[in-house]
């Protein structure tokens, strides 16, 4: 038996919107089979007569209608204590309005909302162009980290950032220092009268890190990507930067630095009209190597050459085979061994090998003298740079040291924002059980927060030689190798 | 300031590199980076990369902002849009009677016994199903559009509302208010005798006060709504009375009988949603300026028919872009539920494609509480539009936002990288012919369009 009410409350106004809740709410309370509350509008009457509700005793649409049938007499009268709670009760959360403001979704997006700035953008590769090209028209500069980026799209970037006179650094940018900050894998190097252009990422960490400890600081180094000084990508970036820091009143030397370059764009860019003077490190055989680079701007600039830091041991330990291993993560820093080493040792193997040297098929079984860069794209997709997770290379310093074909390991070990917090610490267990002298590259300047100094020396308490510099890191790692060759 | 400087450092992607800008007491914006919709990637970098694209996309806004929407008159549709009493137009993509939803075949069956071809609203249908012996088209393809089933048959009247600087003109039907009414699928007698007395009283009337009063600029209209609580979409109270204010007095001066203008008023005043079909009409109209700019990404029309929803895009001339109309989510009237609802209906979209309606909810923060949602709400929706539209509105102004521009054109790749979807505010009909108005809700678009109409801006970039 069921029980029905219709009632009306004359003059109690409430909007749609809440009586819509309200209907919905005590419709679904126990024991209600049909509620409506509603204003006794015209439309609100047809629906009461369409649920079967006898009509209200009611002639204005300012009365408020509350019609309800439930299964029982009690459930009725629940149904109607409800609607009135719910009627009664005060609107709005005690907590206010939420005015927090999500994160913005795209480059652009924070530009348009901060205002536009210098954009980092480090997303998966096949994403970068999209991320970065918007970024440019949302008249951002951009520093595109990530790598897998195409030639062409490249160009396009460079070209679509030239035409707004903005700077596309990248991709593959690993480093650069701006307004005073470091961006990507950067060490904390001082401000000064230097204005760097730099077509390598680890080389240009290389170079900071020399040029802090001999008190030359920065004004400003801007990363091009590896590519810029190719043939197809013609150093576009590369001349928009020098441009940019010959007009700046707080540069007074600049320095090029590249990967080995196209001979042409190179030529072209050593004969730029600059009012600001410059050195050029163009990488690659027969040129002087990242440490002869610093020492020829130190002098440029009327600084004295220090002697560069190392920690080197009496007794470097058995050199139980006679091959030459050099595991990177820095693409320049294991281009520029191989360069010192080839002279040497004659042909290696490496995943990017010189020009006279063989391709590793796979790139982590060994033979031969040989040099691996972990940092290359085939070993980086999918996983972190080998900077940030030296995982996988030290897995390999591992293999390397039980080989019994190896003589002397070279490694590079890198300090600065974004690099592992505290590399030392994988490395020493390892090295402290090596079989074989480890001599390392050890990039970082004095106020990285690892800590030079004392990652130096936890690295030479366990065994390694250390160097700033990795020219001489190799030269070292040569000389031990030479002293167990047979004459 | 210059880069050597220093500019505002944002990070998109990796979080390592934004921690160490903030250790080195920078700031920094991060961005909520996600990967765009699935295998979009070589589309999003081939528009991306098409060089006409920025100036195309500015010159959609600046058209689209800029056009001037000015109410001139109100006229039998047979006579504006050239329409026999066989001629039917519907909301929404291409569709036909077989594919048609229950509110459009309600609506149809209504029109055409409003036309006289039939006595009886389900007498017609034999020759709806036929195939043969009518035509129905979109309400688009003739510069026009219609809310909900969005019929539009000979004899109605509709508003006229032109840009003055051309001369181009768009189209839209008169509000016949809520509950059971045509567009909303109901075609019973009480639909049709209201339908009769609006091109009988209503649209003349209308007509004389329109003439006699001169063009009346809706956009300001517009533009002041949204300081009133209006979104002109779900809630149009504050449009419908200026329109009434500002018609009034040249209506009362028409000579029309007393008793015809207390009508009319009542009407009027009684529907709060009267000023819908003005709001759609000058937003087409200001969209319509933005069409066949090669190159651009902005949409330029949002619209369902009860089955598709469909979008067309200032780059793509005419082509659809469809997929399944979804299904709104809201509160419903007396007993209906999400079981009697229809799928997503009707033109009444193109409010937010010109930045309005879900777009501007911030500034209608009741039409939030259609989901049980809190103001809060609204403001998060309105912000979240910002994301995938091109400007800000230089004469939408939302109060609670600072008077920040509304969120004006969408960007079909922003839409495709972020897969944020734009926000629609909805009526929902009941899905069968003849039902009628359901409930009032929130819907999106089926998320596919948006790489379909991307993958074809992709294809006509330049080699």
């Amino acid at each position: 038996m069921s029980a029905e009410r219709v009632l009306v409350q004359r003059g109690r106004y409430a909007d749609s919107v809440t009586l819509m809740q309200v209907s919905r709410d005590v419709t679904e309370a126990a024991g209600v089979q049909a509620a409506l509350v509603a204003m006794a509008t015209e439309l609100n009457r047809e629906l009461l007569a369409g649920l079967g509700f006898a009509a209200p005793a009611s002639d204005s649409a300012n009365d408020l209608l509350v019609a309800i049938r439930a299964d029982s007499e009690p459930a009725l009268d629940a149904a109607l204590n409800l609607t009135e709670q719910l009627l009664a009760a005060p609107r709005g959360r005690t907590s206010g309005l939420d005015t927090s403001l999500p994160p913005p979704r795209t480059s652009a997006a924070a530009a348009r909302r901060g205002g536009p700035g210098l954009a980092i953008v480090s997303v998966p590769g096949q994403y970068a162009f999209v991320e970065a090209m918007d970024a440019l028209e949302a008249g951002c500069d951009v520093l595109l980290f990530s790598d897998n980026v195409s030639v062409a799209q490249e160009i396009a970037l460079k070209d679509a950032a030239a035409a707004r006179g903005r700077l596309v650094m990248g991709p593959d940018c690993g480093t650069a220092v701006v307004g005073g900050v470091g961006l990507g894998f950067a060490n904390v190097v001082a401000p000064g009268p230097l204005g760097i252009v730099a077509a390598s990422g680890t080389g240009l960490q290389q170079l900071l890190c020399l040029l802090d400890h001999a008190g030359l600081g920065v004004r400003a180094a801007l990363g091009v990507g590896g590519r810029d000084l190719s043939a197809a990508v013609a150093g576009r970036a590369t001349e928009q930067a020098l441009r940019l820091l010959d007009a700046d009143p707080e540069t007074s030397q600049l320095l090029l630095l590249s990967k080995p370059p196209d001979a042409t764009v190179a030529a072209r860019l050593r004969g730029l009209a600059l009012a600001t003077p410059i050195q050029f490190a163009l990488l690659g055989p027969g040129q002087p190597d990242l440490t002869a680079a610093a020492e020829s701007v130190l002098r440029a600039c009327g600084i004295p050459v220090p002697a560069w830091p190392d920690w080197t041991t009496t007794n470097p330990g058995h050199l139980r085979g006679p091959y030459l291993r050099g595991l990177f993560c820095g693409g320049t820093l294991c281009d520029e061994a191989m360069l010192l080493a080839e002279a040497e040792l004659g042909q290696l193997g490496s995943n990017i090998p010189l020009e006279s040297g063989r391709r590793l098929a796979d790139p982590r079984s060994l033979s031969g003298h040989c040099f691996i860069d972990f940092g290359a794209d085939e070993l980086t997709r999918g996983r972190a740079h080998p900077m940030i997770d030296p995982a996988l290379r030290n897995q390999q310093l591992a293999a390397a040291l039980a080989d019994e074909s190896t003589g002397v390991v070279l490694i590079d070990v890198e300090l600065g924002y974004g690099a592992h917090p505290d590399p030392a610490a994988a490395l020493e267990p390892v090295l402290g059980a090596a079989m074989c002298p480890v001599v390392i590259s050890l990039i970082g300047s004095r106020a990285d927060p690892q800590g030079f100094e004392s990652t130096a020396e936890r690295l030479h308490r366990a065994g390694a030689s250390v160097f700033l510099s990795n020219a001489q890191a190799t030269r070292y790692a040569l000389d031990l190798l030479a002293r167990r060759r047979p004459a | 300031m210059s880069l050597l400087d220093g500019r505002p450092i944002i990070a998109a992607g990796l979080e390592l590199f934004a921690d160490a800008v903030v250790a080195q007491g920078a700031p920094v914006q991060l961005v909520d980076w996600q990967p765009p919709m699935a295998g979009t990637e070589a589309d999003l970098a081939a528009v991306l990369a098409d060089p006409r694209r920025p100036a195309a996309n500015a010159a959609a806004i600046e058209r689209i902002t800029g056009t001037e929407a000015l109410l001139v008159d109100v006229v039998p549709a047979g006579a504006a849009l050239g329409l026999s009493d066989h001629d039917f137009l519907h909301a929404g993509p291409p569709i036909d009677w077989a594919r048609a939803s229950g509110p459009l075949r309600g609506a149809l069956l209504g029109a055409a016994a409003f036309e006289g071809l039939v006595d009886e609203p389900e007498a017609a249908e034999p020759m709806f199903a036929a195939g043969t012996g009518y035509t129905l088209q979109p309400c688009h393809h003739h510069g026009a559009v219609g809310p909900m089933a969005g019929v539009i048959s000979a004899s109605m009247w509709l508003f006229v509302v032109e840009d003055p600087a051309t001369g181009r003109r768009s189209y839209c039907s008169l509000n016949e208010g809520l509950g059971k009414v045509l567009r909303y699928g109901a075609y019973g007698a009480e639909v049709l005798a209201r339908l009769r007395w609006m091109s009988a009283v209503l649209g003349p009337l209308l007509q004389q006060g329109i003439r006699n009063h001169g063009p009346i600029d809706l956009k300001a209209i517009l533009a002041q709504m949204l300081q009133m609580g209006d979104e002109a979409h779900n809630r149009n109270r504050a449009g419908t009375l200026m329109l009434m204010r500002d018609l009034l007095p040249a209506v009362l001066e028409s000579g029309a009988p007393a008793r015809d203008i207390a009508d009319v008023v009542r009407f009027v005043g009684g529907n709060d949603h009267f000023f819908l079909n003005l709001a759609m009409p000058a937003c087409k109209l200001t969209l319509d300026a933005a069409r066949g700019i090669d190159g651009s990404s902005v949409v330029v029309a949002m619209a369902r028919n009860g089955t598709e929803f469909g979008i067309q895009v200032a780059g793509t001339g005419d082509q659809w872009f469809t997929g399944p109309a979804q299904l709104a989510e809201g509160l419903f009237l007396g007993s209906y539920g999400p079981n009697d609802a229809n799928p997503d209906i009707g033109d009444s979209a193109i409010t937010e494609t010109a930045g309005l309606g879900g777009f501007s909810m911030a500034a209608a923060p009741a039409i939030v509480r259609f989901v049980g949602g809190e103001v809060s709400d609204a403001l998060a929706a309105t912000r979240r539009m910002y994301e995938i539209t091109e400007a800000e509105h230089p004469l939408y102004a939302i109060p609670v936002l600072d008077f920040r521009g509304a969120p004006t054109g969408i960007d079909v790749t922003r839409v495709v990288r972020t897969q944020v979807l734009p926000q629609i505010n909805t009526g929902m009909a009941g899905k069968l012919a003849g039902v009628g108005q359901v409930g009032a809700g929130l819907v999106t678009p089926p998320a596919e369009i948006f790489p379909k109409a991307l993958a074809a801006l992709a294809a006509r970039v330049p080699k």
